[in-house]
């Protein structure tokens, strides 16, 4: 692979405007935003198809959708959020246009294999949406596709899974090889690995986390598709098999995921608070550590998915107090993130609204998750409505909150021109009220005896479910003003100028939106990416 | 730090422990308990509530009250303070979670064994001659092996006294009842208060889970893999017993009851299910 | 302070020089460790696998593990005399022998074709077949997914080796090619060390 410059990307051979967001293009910017809309594209089917979720649990009896149908809803409906969704947006989208930026390159390390992760994307997830359409039947076996129950639901849909998922895998291994070698090698000269800004470490470690734990997802689901294509028998409890192996190999990607899901969205509430509350990061290091240290423990607590699982006490007692340790580091960045706030000078936007509710909805599902892990509260409310509540606290409350937050934050340094603030905070208001609606009473239906997954339950559930397909609604109705807004500024919107919000790091010091080569003449060297409030101090 | 200040916080504090406490204590968000490890579940459940009562509604009144207070004024185009950390602050704020994060371990471990889930399954099922003679699983057979589940020693408050062995089978989409002492088989759960009951589950296809939220207990019924779940039902009543692993279309449908009888009731039961009685 | 000084040794734009390529230095052999470091977790979860279930999963009876060691014995040599040849290939090219450099690129890819060969002998004449046991799915699998790297590398030295002839890309001073390709050889068989540790010895 040859390391192209950035200035002969946009040669005779490269389209230009619009239409080279539909090229192959090398330009980490363009490949970035390619991902971001891909990316929401796919949001909007994922949310439709939680549409027909909700729908269909408004009432206790199975009544919408057929029961096979419903299964397929909610393994694509999982899929999609997770891999063509949140993944690709959190990291590819955010890390491509801003980790260039932070080191102070012109493009990332391989922008050819750049391009190649991007492209794997649209074709996987149209593979997968398809299988519901072509294939008969799509994947019927939950997004954690658990055998024996995937070797037995229809082959042709659960292979399609497979591959897409294989793609998406390859997908993100590549992109994480290429954030890996972009930030440890690839910085301008005299700036130090400490000098960088806080998403530059998030996607550091949330990059080593792919390269570690992707291979074996792909290992392993290699491994089912023989069982399904070629009827071997490694999962198949009839010829041998060991279904809790499967468990063991898919949630050692799987727990760690959820890292890949929330490490880059620390590392970009870490951007956004400091701008807009005029204040340093508080305890830079501490934050640099904490991250290393979610990196290590994210890697040895995947078996407290499995605590019902039949797994052995001893392993169960490894993995509850492994699991309860990662609330140490993570606490650490939240108190960071409360005092980078004390005593500064906040401006309440939209951008910060998306991330000071990210910070309360995260705490929240962080506290049920402590909980989660310890074997005995785990055993009652394990595979229930619990579950489903505490994890959408993490990667919707968590992670999605934050992607719209840093879309009002960057979205000027995109396009040159500010978002509406009063659509903005529509949209905050309605995703805020709607996603509570929706997911806190999903935490009393599972303690309850709601279990997840089901078309038809207790009918004494029925007015919190359906309490909670009104949140779903108000979840749907807050895409309007996003989408409104992004059109309409996009028209005419305010012009933001190059750094509408006064900030220090790199990419604001630029023109909005920037140059090919990210700045029109040399990277500038930003060795303290939080110096606010610095300059008063030496006037008073 | 001004006296005034301290005071403050030191009020704020306290309420907030006590509202934490109370909160935890009092909201109930769990349905009826039916077996002894229900109250001890209860506990464990009651304390975790009310430490994450007092973090999240501190850690949310903090942020509040941080965007309220340090709100930028308009046309206040300043900096707030160039302050870049703290270590002792961090130090703090990391031994805090530390501690409260090993305690709830520590804890949680403690009812873990109360509830027999230390106890260990396999060399239990070679001991336990009064159910074995009975049930005469393949010894010795490596099919006779428990991979996971809770055990019947160790139980907390378990009565003494012969265990009632029971061998679930979960299948698309029902679970089997079978009692090998008396050879009756049941669509149905039925034990009496009082006594150990022994689940020995297996499943036939998919992956099931064997669920009485008004036991507190959870475990997975795998094919090929024998679990065991034990339990000692307290309060006479019928309870749902669910499925909480996706295994197919009627997933939503897999319910079955258990009936908790009182003792007498539970031997009437046993009589007339019986079958082959003469023989017996 | 945010100094934003200048950039010392300017990053130029000029067409045709790269700020990111030459001028900063070659990383694609750190991407490709990299990603080898992935290949090999991939490699780490099918050996994880295998452990398991054979610590857990008894087999049914007439199955075995015994395996017959003579032939994966030559085999596990003729690997490891393959990473020397190879390294040998990379020293002649580096001193500007590229013809040298050839033969010893054609050795190693003759050493890997007769790894291959020999692979292909020993599946001929297991006593299993792939779907009979866990054993025989898992051993399939494991030197399946192995052999496919090792067709990939002798694929990837036969390119090698033409581009070492005259006018190739390859030369005493651009042999990223090369390079890469020899890392990737010393992963393939530091793997199947490991693989043959675990599934033919243990």
């Amino acid at each position: 692979m040859t390391l192209a410059n950035p200035s002969d990307f946009d040669g005779n051979l490269q389209p230009q405007g619009w239409l080279r967001y539909f090229s192959f293009s090398l330009d980490h910017k363009v490949i970035g935003l390619q991902y971001l809309v891909c990316g929401f594209i796919f949001y909007l089917i994922g949310g439709a198809l939680a549409g027909v979720i909700r729908t269909e649990l408004i009432s206790p009896i199975s009544d919408f959708v057929s029961r096979e149908t419903y299964n397929e809803v909610l393994t694509l409906h999982g899929t999609v959020m997770i891999f063509l969704w949140i993944v690709p947006v959190v990291n590819g989208a955010f890390g491509n246009y801003l980790i260039p930026f932070y080191v102070g390159a012109r493009d990332m390390a391989f922008p050819r294999l750049n391009a190649v992760a991007f492209w794997l994307i649209p074709p996987a997830g149209i593979l997968l949406i398809s299988s519901y359409f072509i294939a008969g039947a799509a994947a019927q076996s939950g997004w954690t596709a658990y055998p024996p129950l995937s070797l037995t639901t229809p082959a042709a849909g659960q292979v399609v899974w497979i591959l897409s998922v294989l793609l998406l895998g390859g997908s993100s291994i590549f992109g994480g090889i290429n954030f890996i070698a972009t930030i440890l090698k690839l910085r301008r000269p005299g700036l130090k690995l400490m000098m960088l800004p806080m998403y530059c470490w998030a996607m550091l470690g949330t990059s080593v986390l792919v390269v570690l734990s992707t291979p074996v997802l792909a290992g392993t689901l290699i491994l089912l598709s023989f069982d399904i294509i070629a009827h071997t028998g490694f999962f198949n409890p009839t010829m041998g098999g060991n279904v809790v192996v499967y468990q063991h190999l898919f949630w050692f990607y799987s727990h760690p995921a959820v890292y890949i899901m929330v490490l880059p969205a620390f590392g970009l509430v870490s951007e956004i608070l400091p701008i807009h509350a005029r204040k340093p990061l508080f305890g830079y290091t501490t934050m640099v550590y904490s991250i290393m240290a979610i990196v290590f423990l994210g890697l040895i607590v995947w078996a407290h998915h499995m605590f019902t699982s039949g797994t052995p006490p001893w392993m169960r007692l490894f993995f509850t107090i492994a699991t309860s340790f990662i609330a140490v580091p993570t606490g650490i960045k939240f108190f960071n993130w409360l005092a980078t706030l004390w005593g500064g000078k906040i401006a309440l936007n939209s951008a910060m609204l998306f991330s000071c509710a990210f910070i309360v909805n995260f705490v929240f599902g962080g506290i049920t998750g402590v909980a989660l892990a310890q074997v005995p509260f785990d055993i009652h409310v394990h595979d229930t409505y619990f579950v489903v509540g505490h994890f959408h606290y993490i990667v919707y409350g968590g992670t999605v909150f934050v992607i719209f937050g840093s879309l009002y934050h960057w979205y000027p340094k995109f396009t040159g021109r500010l978002l509406n603030e009063d659509l903005g905070r529509l949209h905050f208001l309605l995703t805020f009220v709607g996603f509570n609606l929706c997911f806190a009473p999903q935490h009393w239906l599972g303690l309850n005896g709601m279990p997840r997954r089901v078309a038809e339950y207790d009918p004494a559930f029925t007015t919190l479910n359906q309490v909670s397909s009104v949140g779903a609604l108000l979840m749907a109705i807050s895409t309007l003003p996003l989408l409104i807004n992004v059109v309409v500024t996009a028209i005419n919107g305010k012009e933001a100028g190059d750094n509408p919000w006064n900030a220090l790091t790199s990419e604001w010091l630029t023109s909005s939106p920037p140059p090919v080569e990210n700045w029109h003449g040399e990277a500038p060297l930003v060795t303290e990416p939080y110096g606010y409030g610095q300059h008063q101090e030496t006037k008073a | 730090m001004p006296i005034r200040t301290v005071l403050a916080v030191l009020t704020a504090t306290t309420a907030l422990v006590l509202t934490g406490l109370w909160v935890g204590y009092n909201v109930n968000m769990l349905p009826l308990g039916a077996s002894s490890n229900a109250s001890t579940y209860d506990d464990l459940f009651k304390v975790l509530f009310s430490i994450g009562t007092v973090l999240f509604l501190g850690i949310v009144i903090l942020l509040v009250y941080s965007l309220f207070r340090f709100r930028r004024r308009s046309g206040d185009l300043s900096d707030g303070l160039a302050i870049e950390g703290n270590l002792p602050l961090e130090i703090v704020w990391t031994a805090i979670p530390a501690v409260v994060v090993l305690f709830v371990g520590l804890y949680s471990y403690d009812i873990y064994e109360r509830m027999g889930g230390m106890a260990t399954l396999n060399d239990h099922m070679a001991m336990d001659h009064g159910a074995m003679q009975q049930v005469s699983v393949k010894e010795g057979d490596t099919a006779g092996r428990v991979w996971g589940g809770i055990g019947v020693a160790g139980m907390d408050a378990a009565p003494a006294g012969p265990v009632l062995p029971v061998e679930v089978t979960a299948m698309q989409f029902a679970f089997i009842f079978h009692y090998p002492g008396s050879d009756i088989t049941s669509g149905e759960l039925h034990v009496p208060t009082g006594q150990q009951v022994e689940l020995r589950m297996e499943a036939r296809d998919v992956i099931h889970a064997f669920w009485v939220p008004q036991f507190r207990l959870k475990q997975d019924v795998i094919p090929g893999q024998p679990t065991v779940l034990s339990f000692t039902a307290t309060r006479a009543g019928t309870y749902p017993i669910i499925c909480a692993e996706l295994c197919g279309p009627y997933h939503g449908g897999m319910r079955s009851n258990v009936v908790v009888h009182e003792p007498d009731a539970y031997d009437n039961w046993l009589q007339q299910n019986t079958p082959n009685r003469t023989t017996t | 302070m945010t100094s934003t000084t200048p950039l010392q040794d300017s990053v130029t734009i000029e067409a045709g020089h790269s700020p990111a390529g030459e001028g900063h230095g070659d990383f694609r052999l750190f991407g490709l460790a990299t990603f080898l470091v992935a290949d090999g977790m991939t490699f780490a979860g099918f050996f994880a696998a295998y452990l398991t279930f054979r610590a857990v999963n008894p087999l049914p009876e007439g199955g075995i593990y015994e395996l017959e060691l003579l032939l994966p014995t030559i085999n596990t040599v003729v690997l490891i005399i393959s990473s020397f040849t190879f390294h040998r290939a990379g020293k002649e090219c580096r001193a500007g022998q590229l013809g040298a450099s050839r033969l010893w690129l054609a050795i190693t890819g003759g050493l890997g074709a007769i790894f291959l060969a020999g692979q292909m002998v020993e599946y001929f004449n297991l006593p299993f077949s792939l779907t009979d046991n866990l054993f025989a799915s898992t051993f399939y699998a494991l030197t399946g997914f192995h052999g496919l790297h090792v067709t990939l590398g002798v694929i990837c030295i036969a390119i090698v080796a033409l581009q070492t002839r005259q006018g190739g890309r390859i030369s005493a001073s651009d042999h990223f090619g090369l390079e890469a390709a020899e890392l990737y050889w010393h992963f393939v068989d530091g793997i199947w060390v490991v693989l043959y540790g675990i599934l033919y010895l243990l």
